[in-house]
């Protein structure tokens, strides 16, 4: 199939409608307003559903009851509608219910600024809601991603039975670009869920619940999960690496402020620094093997984070790095995003900085 | 690769003009990325978007030192014409704006974008007959691209569709007198 042009936000929703999604809640807020448009009108032409919800809680609970049936389910927002849905999503979690919801992420704190930002990597990555329990974060950083990686959440989700987020920055839902749509599966190829709320019909009772009061039932439940989790860092961990194999200075970014931190690498090069840069794909489970390698080879000198927010992937980044390389940080926040020349500005201190406390 | 910065007031057609650029550089095979910037307002307020046309994979989408400004309005002109690289064009809107960017190592093309959409039938053509200037200066888009863009966006509406091509042939034949 050839590509066409389209919106990061209507990739979005082009990758979860070709992989089975058949249910759509939502409440506006910009910059993620394209997803709902998209999606009333193209869920009631592939027989799905489509509701503006009341509220951002409401549009929550809906996609808990609908993948709770066994329908693939996704809801979206940007992040003060984020936050909203929090009590939902840590339910869905415990009730084991796999769904997708998406983050657009705007500026904050509080309601903020409508403009591309990163803050909200906490809040999707160390659970958001209230107890013990993980999303799988993935990240796109193009139109393309943005279709595909939505696609591959759905089945992650169903796998695991844990809900998907797709963690985007505000340029992915502005963006337009080329896209390759993935054929329309076809829902008798989504497997089974032997576990759905969908009718008795002569099936034994079925019940799906985040309400587990008995202590000795609790605590199990939870190791369940954690052991999920441990499966899904096994299994699932995903990063891409650009030109690190010699690399001095390691630049690392996710979403479309890797796409300029590729740019910076090569004005580097050009340059004669020797940089390379690491992006994550998966934030939750977080890809600390790509740092690690890299921070044990001798002629790595330290690690940048990029981000539009001021730090907090970076505590994932020095982590995985363990001390043995220095983690730096570049971040800008509000809205704005920073452009080549300031990154590499901002290597070129870091690589300094690292090789004068040598 | 080019990169290109469309910027003007909200309403002007700053962002469709670039999604045609775009469309048109994808129709020909080439990578492409459209990055619109605005306010929360449907008209009035500032609206820029970048966009780049390019052989080879686009890594950042920002063009904050363009090769092309198309500037619709005054503001927009002496906002971002220090950002032009240095051997670069900018397509100003002479009807509405100077064409005095301080600098003489850009070229500005200063084209009366909103008379001439007038003469063409429509004020609102006015980005039509920049995206005509800039495909006349850089042949970065084929001018039958544009073309097929517009029947395809404004299909069903003929009489619209003759305006906006109207406007972007004369946006051609102005930039082609400026390039003699």
């Amino acid at each position: 199939m050839s590509k066409i042009l389209l919106h990061g936000t209507e990739a979005i929703c082009e990758g979860a409608m070709r992989n089975g999604c058949r249910a759509f809640f939502g409440y506006p807020i910009t910059p993620q307003n394209e997803v709902p448009e998209y999606m009333s009108v193209k869920m009631p032409q592939i027989g799905g559903v489509f509701v503006q919800a009341e509220s951002e809680v409401a549009a929550i609970n809906m996609v808990y009851g609908a993948a709770g049936a066994g329908i693939r389910a996704m809801t979206s927002s940007s992040s003060p509608g984020v936050s909203l849905k929090q009590e939902g999503i840590s339910y869905i979690a415990c009730a084991r219910i796999p769904c997708v919801v998406v983050n657009i992420m705007r500026a904050g704190p509080g309601l903020g600024g409508i403009l591309p930002a990163q803050g909200d990597y906490f809040q999707a990555t160390k659970g958001g809601g209230h107890g013990d329990y993980h999303l799988i974060v993935l990240a796109p950083s193009s139109a393309q991603e943005a279709c595909d990686f939505t696609y591959r959440a759905f089945d992650l989700a169903d796998r695991y039975r844990v809900p998907a987020m797709i963690l985007a920055d505000g340029m992915i839902g502005q963006i337009m670009e080329p896209v390759e749509l993935p054929p329309m599966r076809p829902l008798s190829d989504i497997p089974e869920k032997p576990w759905a709320t969908s009718g008795h019909y002569g099936k034994d009772r079925r019940i799906l619940n985040s309400l587990i009061i008995k202590p000795e039932q609790l605590e199990p439940h939870v190791n369940e999960l954690q052991r999920t989790y441990n499966e899904i860092y096994a299994n699932e961990r995903k990063a891409e690496q650009y030109k690190t194999e010699d690399a001095e200075i390691i630049l690392t970014a996710y979403g479309t402020v890797a796409r300029i931190c590729k740019s910076a690498v090569d004005q580097l090069r050009a340059q004669g620094v020797k940089a390379g840069c690491i992006r994550p794909i998966t934030l939750y489970p977080f890809p600390d093997d790509a740092f690690s390698s890299n921070a044990e080879r001798a002629d790595c000198k330290a690690f940048l984070s990029v981000e539009l927010s001021l730090g907090q992937m970076v505590e994932d980044v020095r982590l995985a790095v363990n001390g043995k390389k220095p983690v730096y940080f570049y971040g800008r926040t509000g809205g704005n995003v920073p452009e080549e020349e300031e990154i590499v500005e901002a290597a070129k201190g870091a690589l300094g900085k690292a090789k004068s406390e040598l | 690769m080019i990169r290109i910065l469309l910027a003007g007031q909200g309403g002007q057609g700053v962002l469709s003009a670039g999604k045609f650029l775009a469309e048109s550089g994808l129709h020909e095979g080439k990578e492409v990325s459209y990055l619109p910037a605005y306010g929360p307002e449907m008209r009035g307020g500032t609206a820029n978007c970048s966009v780049i046309v390019s052989e080879t994979p686009i890594a950042s989408p920002l063009c904050t030192v363009p090769d092309v400004l198309i500037a619709l309005n005054g503001p927009s002109f002496h906002k971002f014409a220090p950002r032009v690289r240095s051997g670069g064009i900018i397509i100003v809107n002479g009807s509405v704006s100077d064409a005095y960017a301080g600098r003489d190592d850009v070229t500005v093309v200063d084209i009366p974008a909103n008379d001439l959409a007038m003469e063409a039938g429509n004020i609102r053509a006015a980005n039509m007959v920049a995206t005509g200037a800039f495909c006349a200066m850089t042949g970065a888009v084929k001018e039958q691209s544009i073309i097929n863009c517009l029947n395809e966006k404004f299909v069903g509406k003929p009489a619209v569709c003759d305006i906006n091509a109207r406007a972007f042939r004369a946006g051609i034949e102005a930039a082609k007198k400026q390039k003699k």
